[in-house]
């Protein structure tokens, strides 16, 4: 199968839908010029830094049947528009009593590693899942990049696609057919029997090397990668749990209150998942500081396949 | 001024709803009848009326808090209406808005926001579907002093001007944020200045309780937006009667002059002489249109109370669309 990068996937995922589509409109301070030069000035639109204003008039269009995808480039630039976020695109379709759909897709790059530091590195989607009303999407590979960015588009809900920074270059294969991939399906990156772990974005890749090494010293670990937030595969993930018995949750996010903090009460608040458990669930995240630029500050806050294996033999203790 | 006396006589009967409405929410409200909190548009029908008149049926609004007057003037069913602020099922929002978050999405209405300027940047979403579409369609946001000292109000000006939107930001001045005066607030007389200095948004100011002023200048904005002329900012000095809201243990600190002064300025009185002296009404016909109109308003309260409260679990549709 032919082998495309991340960004390449998510830029297909655009071309297709937008051909399919002439609702569809593009925002962003930095356009595609492929996309403009196939749809014209009037649906690629081009902003100014001014996120509250581009994040909000996404919402004015989905209101009057358009499918809006915005490209808030930075999940740190989001903050800038946090009141159109929550206030606005969240709540509009229920505090209105669901008159109307808001179909919106925001796109923002989250993540740590390129020595960004603080205010260019975040990875903030457990924020997000705090606010009902937003669909979360966290993909990891490029077929699941082409495969939820078009789903996305076509929901009738304000999606937010959260993207790491990491990712972009990566290559991976996605079939020339057309495929969409469902929301809150998780998908079994590696089967094992002795111990899951949930990965989020990235660290799915730190967890598969993870597994592979642990391999050689005979612990069979088993990977899922829930590919979105909102709405979450609960599903996999206790199946998953309720084999192996044991539970760790990778995520580059601060720990405190972040979306491995969810998926760790979700499986042991589950009364007949938390009878099955054989040892206390290991969450292995950020650690709670702004994201340091100097290399080796940086990767000391980040996780890592080493952390993700202490943890594992933790766990197997 | 070029208006058939039926015109005349309309913008008449559609600020006497406003009135009569709203003062019956302030009884109801204070008697326990309704929820949560009501921000009371007495005072500034004249704006509402006057703007709204100028559009048609697929021209779309935005409005705010105090938002009433708006979504009557745009042609908003009464009964569903009131039915929402009783929080009743029957609503618009099934009960889930309330006062603040009024919308009717068949009338072009798209909703009150209840967060300062909040609604601004949607209006300009809403603006570029229009222009995109390539008709004439316009768009009002309705939004008060208190909103220009926001950001989002900043960008969505810029925004506006730069993409020559047809938007008419429909700004009420009603010379306070609560009870910060405007001219603390933003140092300056009108802030319609922002508009025109800052972005190059032509701007008017208008007397707010002038509802013939109020519908030849919105006359003259809207034909400019529609030949595609870009945006236009309209100043409409104004003053409401009532506090910021009606609830306890907010004080209305502003002087007791300046409410008689204004009281004295009341858009709906000088109409009515307006209309007497012109022999465009009859005094029996203004008498008819508010037993009109208060049956209308009667019946509304009568709406709301026979519909049902919604279930408690009904809180949970609707949080997504399918």
């Amino acid at each position: 199968m032919r082998k495309i990068s991340y960004d390449q996937a998510a830029s297909e995922a655009l071309m297709e839908e937008f051909s399919r589509d002439p609702k569809t409109v593009h925002l962003a301070t930095d356009i595609e010029p492929n996309l403009r030069a196939k749809f014209g000035e009037a649906r690629i639109r081009q902003t100014p830094i001014s996120e509250a204003s581009f994040v909000g008039a996404a919402i004015g269009l989905a209101g009057s049947g358009f499918r809006p995808v915005v490209n808030v480039r930075m999940a740190t630039f989001g903050f800038v528009a946090m009141d159109q976020f929550v206030n606005q695109a969240a709540k509009i379709t229920y505090m209105f009593g669901g008159q109307t759909k808001f179909p919106i897709v925001y796109r923002m790059t989250v993540g740590a590693s390129k020595s960004f530091a603080a205010q260019h590195s975040i990875s903030p989607y457990s924020m997000y899942m705090n606010v009902p009303g937003l669909k979360i999407i966290l993909p990891a590979t490029p077929y699941d990049m082409k495969g939820l960015m078009k789903m996305a588009i076509r929901d009738n809900n304000p999606v937010i696609s959260f993207e790491h920074m990491a990712l972009g270059a990566m290559e991976g294969e996605v079939p020339e057919e057309e495929y969409l991939i469902p929301f809150g399906k998780a998908v079994v990156r590696r089967e094992g029997t002795d111990v899951t772990v949930v990965a989020l974005a990235k660290m799915m890749y730190e967890a598969l090397a993870a597994a592979e090494d642990l391999e050689r010293e005979g612990i069979s670990v088993e990977v899922i990668d829930p590919r979105t937030l909102v709405p979450l595969d609960k599903e996999t993930i206790k199946a998953s749990v309720a084999k192996t018995g044991r539970l760790v949750v990778a995520d580059e996010a601060c720990i405190t209150a972040g979306a491995a903090a969810e998926l760790t009460a979700m499986v042991v608040e589950d009364e007949r998942i938390f009878k099955l458990l054989k040892s206390a669930p290991k969450r292995v995240c950020g650690l709670d500081v702004p994201i340091p630029y100097s290399p080796p500050m940086e990767q000391y806050a980040l996780p890592n396949r080493e952390n993700i294996k202490i943890a594992i033999r933790q766990v197997m203790r | 001024m070029n208006m058939s006396k039926e015109e005349l006589v309309r913008l008449y009967r559609i600020m006497l709803t406003i009135r009569r409405f709203e003062e019956r929410v302030v009884i109801d409200y204070q008697s326990g009848a309704i929820p949560g909190i009501v921000h009371s548009y007495i005072g500034q029908e004249a704006v509402a009326t006057g703007v709204c008149t100028n559009l048609r049926r697929d021209d779309r609004i935005i409005s705010n808090h105090r938002g009433h007057g708006h979504c009557i003037a745009k042609g908003a069913d009464l009964n569903r209406m009131m039915a929402e602020i009783y929080g009743r099922k029957t609503g618009y929002c099934k009960g889930k808005g309330g006062s603040m978050h009024i919308a009717d999405f068949t009338i072009g209405m798209l909703g009150a926001n209840g967060i300062v300027a909040g609604g601004l940047p949607i209006s300009a979403g809403a603006a570029l579907a229009a222009q995109i579409e390539g008709g004439d369609k316009v768009v009002v946001i309705f939004f008060g002093d208190g909103a220009t000292n926001e950001g989002e109000f900043h960008e969505v000006l810029n925004l506006a001007a730069i993409w020559k939107l047809p938007l008419i930001f429909a700004c009420e001045n009603n010379g306070y944020g609560v009870n910060t005066p405007v001219k603390y607030a933003t140092g300056l007389d009108h802030v319609s200045e922002r508009a025109t200095g800052g972005y190059g948004i032509p701007s008017a100011v208008v007397d707010g309780n002038d509802v013939i002023a109020v519908y030849e200048a919105a006359k003259k904005a809207v034909a400019g937006v529609r030949a595609g002329k870009g945006p236009v900012f309209l100043e409409f000095m104004t003053y409401r009667w009532r506090g910021h809201y009606e609830a306890p243990g907010l004080p209305d600190l502003r002087p007791a002059a300046e409410l008689e002064y204004w009281q004295k300025k009341d858009p709906i009185t000088a109409f009515e002489r307006r209309l007497l002296k012109d022999s465009t009404a009859t005094q029996h016909t203004l008498d008819e249109i508010n037993s009109q109109v208060m049956r209308q308003i009667e019946d509304s309260v009568n709406y709301a109370l026979a519909s049902p409260l919604p279930a408690p679990e009904d809180a949970l549709e609707d949080v997504y669309s399918a």
